[in-house]
């Protein structure tokens, strides 16, 4: 069995530490990255089972990433959740028709966040 | 010859007028007033130009002055023979616009000032006045050269001779001058006996005429020796004279009542005009081609001293012809009634609409007034004026002293009639003449000729002694009534003239063009100078398919096209005709002029039908009542304008008030959601956290102590945002109060440095500071101060990238204000963000390192907006720089 890889794209150090603990007790390996600027490449270079990734990113906004991801061949099928501090319902149509998989809104429950990814992981 | 059969004669004579004049109205009002309206009774009509001056007065004028009497003659010859530049348009005027007397045309053209009225009336009363003074004098004089032939008359028995022609003139006036109520419609009876009258006194001096020139002469070739003999044939007159009297009896001849009333108001058809235009100056012709041998005969056969201006009926009494002496007593007598009739008429029209009926309805305002009762006063009204100018001039005839010669009193008549003729010809040729500019021309010319001609008039027995015409009123010697301006050597009369005209003209052109129209005078002015393009043609309502079709088109226009259409068709169906058309009966013509009022108000109704079913009936009062509904409507349309305008401001500022509402409520949405987003983070850590911790796994210490403090510097974080935002809100409320006190800037600086920890060995910057440049007194609020500086430098703290970072404090004046910079050695503030940092939530850079929400910029430049002084960036200092620009009367109190 392979190592479940997630990329997490987050600029809140606090917030990277939380994810980093849940998702290591799973045995998962977390990898960040918390500019938005070379997200993308950092998606495509480690190709994680999951991608978290937060909207309000330094340089590059989590949608546009995500965009670019569900243009890329070699991206499109990675699952993403999302997660924002803006909980608005035109954020979450937006991120939809982009093609998210998951969309969280901050803060979030530990529990909900982690059935989510193991559900996205599975796929 | 008796004065009994005189009188009888005279009684007689007048019956026959009674009677012919009592016909002519009759058949007239059986509708068989057809050869009464032909232009042969319109030229003979125009004869009463040729009053008992020319009849008698002509004579005398000869043997006195040769031959200038022929300049009388030559004035309306001249306006005849021109007749289609002046007399076409005023008689144009007159039918179209209704116009009842000359004082009626120039009130009309000038927006129907009453006060024009009035002025042209006292002129016109002034100016006839005399004129049938010397009627009554001339009548009265040639009825006493009959009784007692050879001696001179009785001046008692003058007097009383006068007064009774004057009341029987009085009395024919009555009857036939104010038989119908509208002065307008022609009065046929009265036309009619002038006319015969004219036949007669052209038939008696031509009869003279014959007998002189055959009998007393012996024929053709002796009378023609005799002229050449006498003095008489010498054209000894001035051209200057000759030019004004040609000028003036041109000028009489448009502006003298009577003839206006003639010429315009009974006129019946323009193109007896033209008829005219050769025929009255034929009459002229040979009414003056025996003046000069009866003057010659008279001067030779009559004893000295007789009265030149009776030749015409002493020659024929000298030869004992009395059959012949009665004509030619008959023809004066003619001459001067059929003046004072008309004379009578024409003013008292102008005294009744002009004076007294202002004055009456004035009297009764408020009261409605009756038809009938209106009428019996308009009736009235006339009689009395009748009988008033006839007084006045009986009282002229007394106070003149009957003396005077015939001539120069009708010449002072002219001369001030003529004063109406600048307002006449720029009422009927300039459309910018206006009411001002008439009313003072008027006025100085009319001064000037009282003074100048009116007066001098009575002789020296009169008002104006001999002194003021030698040397002035008050002794002021530019004012002498024979020499205004200190002009000496002129014919008193062209002097007069001159003076009257130059002035009168004068002031008329510069007051017309210093003035402003009103827009009633406007559009009369539009309409009498381009009179032929208003009024079409003659046509009356047997206008047949063009004029229904014309009616047609402009009803379409008033009511739509169908209802127009609709209308018309009920009407031909009504009439039993088979095209949608109908014809142009009256009844129709009421009809949908009733129709049309619906839409566009009563008169403007009338004058529209009017202006396609003929000209003729428009008057001014139409054009009046047009004029008030356009008002009203203006007035209407204008309120509903300013209420629109209104209406549009208030939409405006709700527009911008909504907009500024829409705009507030964007950024409180905007500002609500970036709260929310600067909340949430923190709360995100802190629940996770918690929920980790509360998980009870098995952690380890290091782990459990880390994430314990995580949570608490996320709730400490929370904290501070939520006070930076209270303590903006009561900044940007202007509710915050300001504790002032005294310090030095060093102090506040100090203070600050030791807050953000940058002092000391905790310090992480190289600070750079000029102790001397600090010692700044300050008097404001330093705990606020400070809260800037603290924010500014801690900025430095967290964003200098710089390896060593370095702040330098600079404290020095700019534009006489103390500012403080700071500056670090970092990479600065990109363009973009400088902008837009002092905003809410808006970071130099996005990595927070543990500190504010993006407030801190916000708040201190509020701070220091209260404090009353400023925080900027400056670009361009190396790294970041902030300079704060302390409060500016504090600081000068320094």
């Amino acid at each position: 069995m392979t190592e479940t890889r997630v990329l997490l794209i987050e600029d809140e150090p606090n917030i990277i530490d939380a994810i980093r603990f849940i998702l290591s007790r799973e045995g998962w390996r977390v990898d960040t990255s918390s500019d938005g600027g070379n997200a993308l490449e950092a998606v495509r270079s480690r190709n994680p089972d999951l991608v978290i990734l937060d909207v309000m990113l330094p340089n590059r906004s989590g949608y546009d990433i995500l965009s670019d991801m569900r243009a890329d061949e070699a991206m499109r099928d990675i699952p993403v959740m999302m997660l924002t501090a803006r909980g608005q319902q035109k954020d979450k149509e937006l991120a939809e028709r982009l093609g998210v998989n998951k969309f969280m809104t901050k803060p979030f429950s530990n529990a909900e966040m982690l059935a989510n990814a193991r559900e996205l992981v599975r796929r | 010859m008796s004065f009994d059969i005189l009188v009888s004669s005279c009684v007689a004579y007048v019956l026959l007028l009674f009677g012919v004049a009592f016909w002519a109205d009759k058949q007239a009002e059986r509708g068989r007033a057809g050869w009464l309206r032909s232009p042969v009774v319109y030229t003979l009509s125009l004869s009463v130009y040729c009053t008992a001056w020319t009849f008698y007065g002509a004579v005398g004028y000869a043997a006195r002055s040769g031959l200038e009497f022929v300049t009388i003659y030559l004035g309306p010859t001249l306006v005849m023979i021109g007749w289609w530049v002046v007399l076409r348009r005023l008689v144009r005027i007159g039918r179209t616009q209704r116009i009842t007397s000359i004082a009626d045309l120039i009130s009309s053209r000038y927006g129907k000032s009453n006060a024009l009225g009035v002025l042209v009336t006292c002129l016109a009363v002034l100016g006839t006045t005399p004129y049938i003074a010397l009627q009554l004098q001339s009548v009265t004089l040639s009825l006493h050269a009959f009784a007692q032939s050879g001696s001179a008359p009785d001046p008692h028995a003058l007097r009383n001779t006068a007064l009774l022609i004057a009341a029987g003139l009085a009395l024919f006036t009555i009857i036939f001058g104010t038989r119908n109520l509208d002065a307008n419609e022609r009065h046929h009876g009265v036309v009619t006996a002038i006319a015969v009258e004219a036949v007669v006194k052209l038939a008696a001096l031509m009869a003279v005429g014959m007998f002189v020139v055959f009998v007393v002469s012996g024929g053709v070739g002796p009378t023609l020796q005799a002229i050449d003999a006498s003095p008489i044939s010498r054209w000894d007159t001035g051209a200057d004279r000759w030019a004004t009297l040609i000028f003036l009896s041109a000028a009489a001849f448009i502006c003298l009542p009577r003839m206006f009333q003639v010429i315009v108001v009974e006129n019946s058809d323009e193109r007896h005009l033209a008829t005219a235009s050769w025929a009255f100056p034929l009459y002229l012709l040979l009414i003056s081609l025996f003046v000069v041998p009866i003057a010659v005969a008279g001067l030779s056969v009559s004893p000295e001293g007789s009265n030149p201006d009776l030749f015409v009926q002493t020659v024929p009494l000298a030869f004992d012809r009395n059959v012949l002496a009665m004509l030619a007593f008959l023809g004066g007598f003619s001459s001067a009634t059929s003046m004072v009739i008309v004379a009578a008429i024409a003013v008292s029209t102008m005294v009744s609409n002009h004076v007294v009926m202002p004055i009456w309805l004035n009297l009764r305002a408020g009261r409605a007034a009756l038809s009938g009762d209106v009428r019996n006063v308009v009736i009235l009204s006339r009689r009395l004026s009748i009988a008033g100018i006839l007084l006045f001039g009986y009282l002229y005839f007394v106070l003149s002293g009957g003396g005077a010669a015939l001539a120069a009193i009708g010449l002072v008549s002219f001369a001030g009639v003529a004063q109406v003729l600048p307002a006449l010809l720029g009422a009927i040729f300039w459309r910018g003449a206006t009411r001002v500019g008439a009313a003072v021309g008027l006025s100085v010319g009319l001064a000037v000729w009282i003074w100048t001609s009116f007066l001098p008039s009575f002789g020296e027995a009169g008002i104006l002694t001999p002194e003021i015409l030698a040397h002035g009123p008050f002794g002021i010697a530019l004012l002498r009534p024979h020499a205004l301006f200190g002009i000496e050597g002129l014919d008193p009369l062209v002097h007069s003239v001159f003076w009257s005209m130059i002035l009168n003209a004068g002031s008329f052109l510069a007051f017309s063009l210093l003035s402003a129209q009103t827009p009633l005078e406007r559009l009369q002015g539009n309409r009498f100078v381009n009179i032929f393009r208003y009024s079409g043609g003659t046509r009356g309502w047997s206008g047949g398919a063009v004029e229904a079709e014309d009616l047609l088109m402009m009803s379409q226009r008033l009511l739509g096209a169908s209802d127009a259409q609709a209308l018309f068709r009920a009407e031909a169906q009504r009439q039993g005709k088979s095209g949608s058309l109908p014809d142009v009966t009256p009844a129709f013509v009421e009809r949908l002029e009733r129709e049309l009022a619906g839409s566009v108000g009563g008169a403007t109704a009338h004058a529209m039908i009017a202006q396609i079913t003929g000209g003729v009936s428009v008057s001014v009062e139409d054009m009046m009542r047009v004029a008030d509904e356009a008002q009203q409507i203006l007035e209407y349309s204008s309120q509903l304008e300013a209420k629109s305008r209104e209406l549009e401001n208030t939409a405006g500022q709700l527009r911008e008030a909504n907009e500024k509402l829409v705009a507030l409520s964007f950024q409180k949405d905007n500002f609500l959601s970036q709260v929310s987003h600067e909340l949430r983070t923190p709360m995100t850590s802190i629940r996770s956290f918690s929920e980790i911790l509360m998980d009870g796994e098995s952690m380890s210490a290091a782990d459990r102590q880390k994430f314990s403090q995580t949570i608490n510097g996320e709730a400490v974080r929370m904290t501070r945002l939520l006070d930076d935002l209270l303590d903006l809100s009561v900044l940007e409320s202007g509710q915050v109060l300001l504790n002032r006190q005294d310090d030095m800037l060093d102090a506040v600086l100090d203070r600050a440095f030791v807050a953000t920890g940058q002092l000391g060995a905790e310090a992480t910057m190289a600070i750079e500071r000029n102790g001397n440049d600090e010692r700044v007194q300050l008097r404001t609020d330093c705990d606020r101060l400070a809260q800037v500086f603290i924010n500014v430098i801690s900025n430095a703290g967290q964003y200098c990238d710089a390896p060593e970072p370095r702040l330098r404090v600079r404290v020095h004046e700019v534009n006489g204000r103390h500012v403080v910079d700071f500056i670090d050695n970092g990479s600065g503030i990109p363009e973009v963000s400088q902008a837009e940092m002092f905003e809410k939530f808006t970071r130099a850079d996005d990595h927070r390192a543990g500190g504010g929400a993006g407030l801190g910029l916000a708040i201190c430049r509020e701070v220091m907006k209260r404090l009353g002084g400023e925080i900027d960036y400056v670009a361009g200092l190396g790294g970041a720089a902030f300079r704060v620009t302390l409060p500016d009367t504090e600081s000068a109190a320094a």
